[in-house]
């Protein structure tokens, strides 16, 4: 089986984000930068594929910068076959820019299989996995929570509100990860040392018209300091009512 | 309770590790955050050592990673090793010199005085964890001064009959295969000490667990005793030959070490940080008090100044000029560095600090150990003196 996953490199979730100088975007200086979280869930499961069927290949495919290869590399130490890099300055913030990008380079690839996170922790937007399988015309089932393939034919788990839906389709497809999919391993030290040999191919990404841009970000309210109506039995009717009345979630 | 471990680097020293140190380190970091941590505590009150994590480490590559590839092991360099050791000891002392054992005192020595079958027999088993092995030096009677050692080993028709106990044995009562080191010639003459390799399920061979341990209780710490064991000739580690032997085994151990004392100062300062941010009092945090700010003021600067020290002693090390010396003058620096960054945290910590729910005080008894063993702070500071004036002290 041949898959691909797409990744991206976003800053660390653990990092302390400032707002850069034009308002629109982050302050990169001393932000760590990790591959995609949900990201490694497609990487462990293509992974997992691979050693299943005891053949096949695990190609890596990111867009952007290029200490985003370090970010491949990630994908590489965790025991893909090999890498290729989008290269583009920055990576633009429509989705769809990206996705037209990442479809050239997969549409002629002969891919069984491409996965994807189900979103990027740095814009929330759960659109490129999706579009890209619209460009390719092939079938997509998003946030696979659980999944089994049988010959050619994908069987997955969505864990929707209330429930679970059970989605079917055929290969090729993409499909893109969620969280309960898989538990991504550790990048071992052998894994490392190997990804240093490992061949990350670097072309230019042939982007779309980017036809979004971000206006501005602006960090979250501070949160309000926290009030302590009483103690024991005594508080309980005033706090009830406060959550009644004030914060009204009751 | 602090918030998630996310290094302390004041100078910008991550800009000069090289992307796989960097890749190693955080392996590393990320495992001891959600393996390590969780089962530490437990471990610690109870007095033992967190066995079930040994398959893991192994699988991550943690034991004897700046080996050759050939034999099993990760082939890093030593500041990669050296990460891997600083973020062990970030997580416990006891876990540390587990791997330090393993890697530094049991497949170096092997690595460096083995024949190749030898070599081939027991690295890449050694590395998988498949075989658990201990160092045994230190006698009750001889610590500080291991020339001085008693146990002997008699060549015989048909190998070799080791007499002997050794004291103080990192996974002495754990291990599969022991290194032992004994005098093959008369008893006052410490060139006559050669290494063998001892499976510890040889008849005569018995290891006791020390019992009371008031610091590293995540870690097994045994006696051995040797009556009459006998081993076939190939039991000798063919390369070996004098005190030398054993002394540059330790030197590779407290090269470890050094990096060591950098991570568990680094977890103290990290939650001293933390605590004094959130804990208020008389209307305002702890962190807002000169007092507070002096304690991590200190700590930050030693800690910068040690990981400093020995991102340079790796450096020395991966091009082969570092000097037994200049690995003393690390040992003894972070490792007091250490003690007095838990000693400070744990203060700051208030009646907090003496609880097993923090890591101050698990780590400030801990480094009482490491103070101690692989050459004491003392015997460093002889060291250095005799390499400053040309006089030896202690002898």
């Amino acid at each position: 089986m041949k898959i691909a996953v797409c990744v991206k490199r976003v800053p660390d979730t653990e990092s302390r984000i400032r707002i850069g100088a034009g308002g629109a975007g982050i302050d990169e200086a001393g932000v760590k930068f990790i591959l995609n979280p949900y990201d490694e869930y497609a990487v462990e499961e293509a992974l997992q594929r691979r050693e299943k069927a005891g053949a096949g290949e695990v190609i890596v495919v990111a867009l952007g910068p290029d200490a985003a290869q370090e970010t491949i590399r990630v994908a590489l130490a965790m025991g893909a076959d090999r890498g290729v890099l989008l290269k583009a300055d920055a990576i633009p913030p429509d989705g769809l820019a990206v996705a037209k990008a990442l479809a050239a380079e997969l549409r002629d690839g002969g891919y069984d299989l491409v996965l994807f996170g189900k979103l990027a922790v740095d814009d929330y937007n759960h659109q490129v996995g999706v579009m890209v399988a619209e460009l390719l015309g092939l079938p997509c089932i998003s946030s696979v929570a659980k999944l089994a393939i049988e010959g050619g034919a994908v069987t997955a788990e969505r864990e929707i509100e209330g429930g679970i839906e059970v989605s079917a389709c055929a290969l090729p497809a993409v499909l893109t990860c969620d969280k309960s999919l898989n538990t991504p391993r550790y990048p071992a030290l052998k894994g490392i040392m190997a990804a240093k040999k490992k061949p990350i191919e670097v072309k230019p990404a042939q982007l779309g018209a980017v036809r979004l841009q971000v206006a501005a970000l602006t960090p979250p309210a501070e949160r309000k300091e926290g009030r302590i109506v009483g103690e024991g039995v005594a508080a309980v009717p005033e706090l009830v009512r406060l959550l009644r009345t004030e914060a009204k979630v009751l | 309770m602090a918030p998630r471990f996310t290094g302390v680097d004041f100078y910008g020293i991550d800009g000069l590790l090289s992307e796989e140190e960097r890749a190693v380190r955080d392996t590393v970091r990320d495992w001891v955050e959600e393996k390590l941590l969780p089962v530490i505590n437990e471990a610690y009150l109870e007095g033992h050592f967190p066995k079930q994590l040994i398959p893991q480490m192994a699988e991550l590559g943690f034991f004897g990673a700046n080996l050759p590839e050939e034999y099993g092991c990760a082939g890093l360099n030593n500041v990669a090793y050296g990460l891997i050791m600083q973020e062990l000891e970030r997580g416990d002392s006891g876990v540390r010199s587990f791997a330090s054992v393993q890697g530094a005192l049991v497949m170096y020595p092997i690595y460096a005085f083995g024949s190749e079958e030898q070599r081939k027999r027991y690295l890449p088993k050694l590395a998988s964890g498949e075989l658990i092995g201990c160092f045994g030096l230190t006698e009750p009677d001889f610590g500080s001064n291991p020339g001085g050692m008693i146990t002997t080993a008699r060549e015989t028709s048909a190998g070799w009959l080791l007499n002997g106990a050794k004291m103080w044995i990192t996974n002495g009562s754990t291990a599969d295969v022991a290194i032992v080191w004994a005098k093959t010639g008369a008893v006052d003459d410490p060139r006559s000490i050669r290494g063998f390799i001892v499976p510890t399920d040889t008849k005569g061979f018995t290891a006791k667990d020390q019992k009371g341990k008031l610091s590293l209780r995540a870690s097994d710490t045994s006696e051995l005793v040797l009556q009459n064991v006998e081993v076939p000739k190939d039991a000798l580690l063919p390369k070996s030959g004098g005190l030398k032997s054993p002394l540059s085994c330790l030197t590779q151990a407290r090269y470890g070490i050094a990096w060591g004392g950098v991570g568990a100062a680094m977890a103290c300062y990290h939650e001293a940080l933390a605590y004094a941010k959130q804990r208020v009092m008389f209307g305002k945090p702890l962190a807002g008090f000169q007092l507070q700010q002096a304690r991590l003021a200190e700590m930050l600067s030693g800690i910068t100044q040690a990981q400093l020290l020995v991102l340079q002693l790796g450096r020395l090390k991966d091009q082969g000029t570092m000097t037994p010396q200049q690995v003393s003058l690390a040992k003894r620096n972070n490792v007091d560095l250490a003690c007095e960054c838990a000693r400070e945290a744990r203060r700051l910590l208030g009646a907090n600090g003496i609880l097993i729910e923090y890591s101050a005080m698990r780590h400030m008894a801990n480094m009482e150990s490491v103070y101690t063993y692989e050459g004491t702070h003392d015997m460093h500071t002889l060291i250095l003196g005799e390499d400053i004036t040309g006089i030896a002290a202690f002898e």
